[in-house]
């Protein structure tokens, strides 16, 4: 692609990006947020393409427009699809974006120009890795593979154990896990039976339940 | 049973391909784009398909909550004993030239010793992909 072709598909897909995350704060139905939070992930995806960083590219089609979509729709399913009125205005947030935007683009102003051979993140190890991870590591031609797995295989490490760790952390949050063998409901304690479900054990304790309240009345008439 | 008759068959035609390609991004990592993230995650997005078409719990019979719990440990137990493997053959942690004779061809073992990591990803991901779509969708029942 000649340079001006990328420029016109990098604006392309930028003003597709703008247009989607203003959609996104516009809409009010969640289902159709969750949507284009979706197609802005493979917006992104494209971007990144564009930039040769397919790896990235991949894993956040992948993970941004797929997963994520599934997950945040599992959510939808629970919470509903109407999102409420804001109760409070919006200028004090809008104008913290504003800053904070203004601030990044401004930043931008001291970034290197994307792509120079002279910048300063290929003075340091990048020249090294593409020099010897072929004598190295081997022959492997997609260098990102021999810094991901090999060169910074402590990196890639910390972030398996990081998503393991996500795991965790959402199971115990959200796993319904196993039954204890006891539980304490309305003034005393209800074995749980082997095979029992959670369902079968909240029907039994609201019976029990309505069975004393009906006994409860019946005293209560006696005295009247 | 429900009418979606192109949805149900699709499913099932589409879900081997879906697996394969998964392995090919994942043996495909050292060639070009891909690796044991992507990977796992396409390997988990075949049976998140299965459970949104065919339903949760016939979902929870072809892969057990307990096996993808599993799975999620069993990737990391993998990369850390690449890493324990390298250091026990005399080398540093993950340094995988010492997992075969290194004084012969250190790549050979560097070969490998990426195999073994991606694939302890690959293991992780995707154990924790199904193990996170379960948690989500279990919270109500998705009937079909």
């Amino acid at each position: 692609m000649t340079e001006s072709m990328v420029q016109i598909v990098d604006v392309v897909l930028l003003v597709l990006l703008a247009i989607t995350g203003i959609a996104v704060i516009r809409t009010r139905n969640l289902f159709v947020a969750v949507m284009l939070a979706g197609i802005y992930s493979l917006i992104s995806a494209g971007l990144f393409v564009v930039m040769d960083a397919v790896d990235v590219a991949f894993t956040e089609a992948a993970v941004g427009a797929g997963i994520s979509t599934v997950l945040l729709l599992c959510t939808l399913a629970l919470v509903g699809y109407k999102e409420s009125k804001p109760q409070h205005t919006t200028i004090l947030p809008l104008f913290i974006v504003i800053v904070t935007g203004g601030v990044l683009v401004y930043g931008t102003a001291e970034i290197p120009p994307f792509g120079e051979p002279d910048n300063p993140a290929h003075q340091n190890v990048a020249a090294h890795y593409i020099h010897d991870s072929g004598d190295e590591i081997g022959h492997i031609p997609n260098v990102v593979t021999s810094v991901l797995a090999s060169y910074r295989g402590y990196d890639t490490m910390g972030e398996t154990a990081v998503i393991f760790t996500a795991m965790v952390g959402v199971l115990l949050l959200l796993s319904r896990g196993s039954l204890p063998k006891r539980v304490y409901h309305a003034g005393h304690w209800h074995k749980v039976k082997r095979g029992m479900t959670r369902e079968d054990l909240i029907a039994e304790m609201e019976d029990e339940e309505a069975h004393d309240s009906t006994v409860v009345g019946g005293e209560g008439e006696e005295d009247g | 049973m429900d009418d979606r008759v192109i949805l149900r068959v699709g499913t099932k035609v589409l879900s081997p391909f879906i697996l394969l390609f998964a392995l090919y991004v994942q043996f495909h990592g050292d060639y070009g784009p891909g690796g044991g993230f992507q990977a796992g995650v396409i390997f988990a997005a075949v049976f998140v398909l299965y459970a949104l078409v065919f339903g949760l719990e016939r979902a929870m019979k072809v892969m057990p909550a307990k096996v993808a719990y599993a799975c999620g440990a069993l990737g990391v137990a993998l990369y850390l004993g690449v890493g324990y493997l390298s250091m026990f053959r005399g080398g540093e942690f993950l340094n995988y030239s010492y997992l075969f004779d290194p004084e012969h061809d250190p790549t050979h073992g560097q070969h490998y010793g990426i195999i073994g990591v991606e694939l302890g990803v690959l293991v992780t991901v995707f154990g924790v992909m199904v193990a996170l779509f379960y948690a989500f969708a279990g919270r109500r029942r998705i009937d079909t």
